[in-house]
């Protein structure tokens, strides 16, 4: 084949030219900083703008890429290749972050895996497994996800030429200093938001793009709807950026150091974190992943959505109620009582929009209920959506004050998240990736749904281990801490409790390593689905032929 | 000239007028904003206003440098993970830890460290709880004192030398946002950083003076140089020390 050159489009002029300043000024600082890990994370965005700079030109030079046609014989001519990606690396971090779950939950059991080296102990690991599972793989799925569902459900091919691949490959560079800057101490204290200044600032650019590329999508679309689906999408995306502008905040030490200050402190600092804190779970971990509920569940069922009235009232309740619930994590501290008050009035009243999404989600399979039995995507996805119901009726109990000055500061916070995050935000994703994959690559149907029904047992029987080991683990403990002796005095010791929980880390470490077992097998499934193999089943149960979404 | 009926239009059902956020994403967006903002504006703003968010006590006061150089250890080891600086006003927290926490005491802490697991004891009030050879065993080795304890062992802390060129600068970006420290504070902070460490120091008198209650010893004894141990040691022994409990009237603070 012949290679035809072509010239720089003006995007990619300027992504070159971007790219190669932004490669020269981290080169620049790794040479005079003085901070070994700080140097290493400039080399790598070097690196990383070297090669963006590099393979910008190159693409030109071999006449690929470049302006594509929206598009062809009248159907669109959708982008998918960035979605691939991210579905790739959802299921590449998915693995990692669970590993890293395993791990940490092994060293809570047998403080020997710590090793005792700065680079492994928990309280380094633990920000990974957090940062891991959430951003790097929920937020792939997101993207993943997004990017098809505002793709199929506007008829129109994705914005932009390079922005897309910036996004996606940005927001995993990200990660990848996210990461490593926690195992090498680079930190700004703040749960679940812990990267440092300098990778803040290059998320918000990545995270002003992903809108803009959303946005100039949606602005494309043949329907003059917008689906539901990505009015969760929008909801997630702009109020994560907010949110992620608000809490981080801060003052670097210098252009040279890692190290930053947050502007604001004490209990200003405590309340904007959980401000923060609590709407990533309700906007990442939620709003993101109803997103995908609203599309992949009727779509899979084969119905439409249960209650377009539902979904509306659904949509404003659920995103101006959560707002409000974050200062249910800090009920009984020094933030002011009225404050506290207003938190847990509005976790309480969280509960019907919730519920209300969740009904929508199950109702939709009205009609189709018996594809349950024989399609075990839809299942997960069903699945999910009744753990997202237990977890929004036990995150509402959690903040009654009665109930949280007994749960707060034990394992069973621990247990409520993991029921959210491994039954609804984990199943939802699988169900979700396990419908992309075989339309993504257009391949007939997966590898195997019997492999899908073993990863569906395996990982629930995990799920049950690991919740019900901190319910029991975590209520003992806060009813430990607060015992009296008859002659009142305290009871127990603190090192008493930690030595009463070793039982209950054994077995939750025995419930996440099924959990990440389940996900070995579907990555086997997928990566023969990709490989185009058809395992033979005698029962072909589901849809047999899944045809790819037009 | 023909009669004009005006037949009263049908109203629009508030289901129909939804349509308008269905239809221009920039609508949508605008009344996203609007509404995820006011949640978030009720609840932090007065924060700021409100003087009865934070009590008045006497005692506090900001780090000494070599105590915030222990914070930035306590807080890049991720310590904040097991251990709450949060005590909360029940009767057997009060009887374990101590009087509950105040608004105050967290007043200059960058970024807060409330914590939110207790996977370990709090330690809001750990400062002279424990002598500084007991904090340094222990954090080499925790299971040499507390054998059913699963804290991982930083013996790397006491071998490490502290490194502390951009103490001063700190001292400034804390200043920034609302941290009192003085010119003369920030003009000392490096030898004031070392003269904690060293009771014999000529500078002690004057670094007492600008940092009442601060103990003036070394942390972490059997070593020469200034290590990460002394900076974290001396950061847990000034936990929860500052505000003279005896001298706090309680009644003066009701929120």
């Amino acid at each position: 084949m012949a290679v035809t050159e072509r010239t720089l489009t003006v995007g990619e002029t300027a992504g070159a030219i971007l790219c190669g300043a932004f490669a020269l000024a981290a080169v620049i600082i790794a040479g005079l900083t003085h901070h070994a890990g700080y140097s290493f994370h400039m080399l790598v965005f070097a690196a990383a703008g070297a090669w963006g700079c590099f393979t910008i030109i190159n693409r030109a030079f071999d006449g690929v890429g470049g302006i594509e046609p929206l598009e062809i014989d009248g159907k669109p001519n959708y982008n998918m290749a960035p979605v691939k990606f991210a579905t790739v690396a959802a299921m590449f971090w998915g693995i990692a972050g669970f590993t890293v779950g395993l791990l940490i939950a092994l060293q809570l059991a047998f403080p020997a895996f710590n090793l005792d080296l700065p680079w492994t102990n928990f309280g380094r690991m633990r920000p990974l497994h957090t940062s891991a599972v959430i951003f790097a793989f929920g937020g792939n799925v997101l993207l993943a996800t997004s990017f098809y569902v505002v793709q199929k459900t506007s008829r129109a091919r994705l914005a932009g030429n390079l922005s897309p691949w910036f996004v996606v490959l940005g927001y995993n560079l990200f990660i990848v200093i996210a990461g490593t800057g926690y195992l090498l101490g680079i930190t700004q204290g703040k749960e679940y938001a812990e990267p440092e200044w300098y990778a803040d600032l290059f998320l918000t650019i990545v995270w002003v793009t992903y809108l803009l590329v959303f946005l100039a999508t949606l602005w494309r679309r043949k329907e003059p709807h917008i689906y539901v689906a990505n009015w969760f999408y929008l909801g997630f995306i702009v109020t994560i950026a907010v949110l992620h502008l608000g809490n981080n905040a801060a003052i670097p030490v210098s252009i040279l150091s890692p190290k930053s200050y947050i502007v604001w402190s004490g209990v200003q600092d405590a309340m904007f974190q959980w401000w923060y804190g609590h709407n990533a779970v309700g906007f990442f971990l939620t709003a993101g992943f109803l997103a995908i509920m609203y599309y992949f569940v009727p779509k899979r069922a084969e119905r439409p959505v249960y209650s377009y009235r539902l979904s509306i009232v659904h949509f404003w309740s659920l995103i101006f109620l959560y707002i409000w619930a974050g200062p249910h994590h800090l009920h009984y501290t020094a933030l002011p009582d009225w404050a506290q008050t207003l938190g847990m009035t509005f976790s309480i009243m969280l509960w019907m929009p919730s519920w209300g999404g969740m009904i929508n989600g199950m109702l939709t399979l009205a009609g189709a209920w018996d594809k349950l039995r024989t399609d075990p995507v839809l299942r997960m996805m069903v699945v999910s959506l009744a753990f997202y119901g237990m977890s929004t009726f036990e995150g509402p109990l959690m903040s009654i004050k009665a109930v949280n000055s007994l749960s707060h500061y034990t394992d069973w916070t621990i247990g409520h998240v993991h029921s959210g995050a491994l039954g609804w935000v984990g199943y939802i994703s699988f169900g979700a990736i396990y419908c992309l994959v075989p339309w993504l690559w257009k391949k007939e149907r997966l590898y195997s749904l019997k492999m899908v029904e073993w990863h569906f047992w395996v990982s629930t029987i995990g799920i049950v281990l690991y919740i019900s080991a901190m319910w029991v683990s975590g209520i003992m403990q806060g009813l430990m801490w607060r015992a009296y002796t008859s002659l009142g005095f305290l009871e127990y010791s603190f090192v008493e409790t930690t030595a009463a929980m070793h039982p209950y880390y054994v077995i939750r470490a025995m419930g996440g390593g099924l959990f990440l077992a389940g996900a070995l097998i579907m990555a086997f499934n997928l990566w023969m689905t990709v490989r185009g193999h058809q395992r033979l089943e005698e029962l072909q149960v589901g849809s047999p032929t899944i045809v790819p979404a037009e | 000239m023909t009669a004009v009926t005006t037949q009263p239009k049908p109203r629009k059902s508030l289901w129909a007028r939804h349509k308008i956020f269905e239809t221009h994403s920039i609508v949508l967006i605008l009344g996203i904003l609007i509404v995820v903002s006011i949640g978030g504006l009720i609840e932090i703003a007065p924060l700021f206003y409100l003087q009865s968010t934070i009590e008045k006590v006497s005692g506090m006061r900001p780090y000494t440098p070599l105590e915030l150089a222990g914070r930035a250890i306590y807080v890049r080891e991720g310590c904040y993970n097991c251990h709450s600086q949060m005590i909360r006003p029940l009767r057997d927290e009060v009887e374990r830890y101590g009087h509950f926490s105040l608004a105050a005491e967290s007043m200059y802490d960058k970024p807060f460290q409330w914590g939110s697991k207790r996977t370990g004891p709090d330690l809001a009030r750990v400062g002279g709880k424990y002598s500084d050879e007991w904090q340094l065993r222990h954090l080499i080795n925790p299971r040499s004192l507390v054998p059913q304890s699963i804290m991982p062992g930083y013996p790397f802390l006491a071998q490490t030398e502290l490194r502390y060129a951009d103490i001063a600068t700190e001292l400034r970006v804390n200043r920034a946002s609302g941290v009192p420290y003085s010119d003369e504070m920030i003009a000392n902070a490096e030898s004031d950083l070392r003269t904690q460490t060293d009771p014999d120091s000529s500078t002690a008198t004057a670094f007492a003076a600008r940092y009442p209650k601060a103990e003036i010893r070394k942390f972490n004894g059997s070593a020469k140089e200034i290590t990460e141990a002394d900076a974290l040691i001396a950061y847990l022994q000034v936990l929860g020390t500052l505000v003279d409990f005896k001298l706090y009237d309680n009644k003066a603070n009701l929120r």
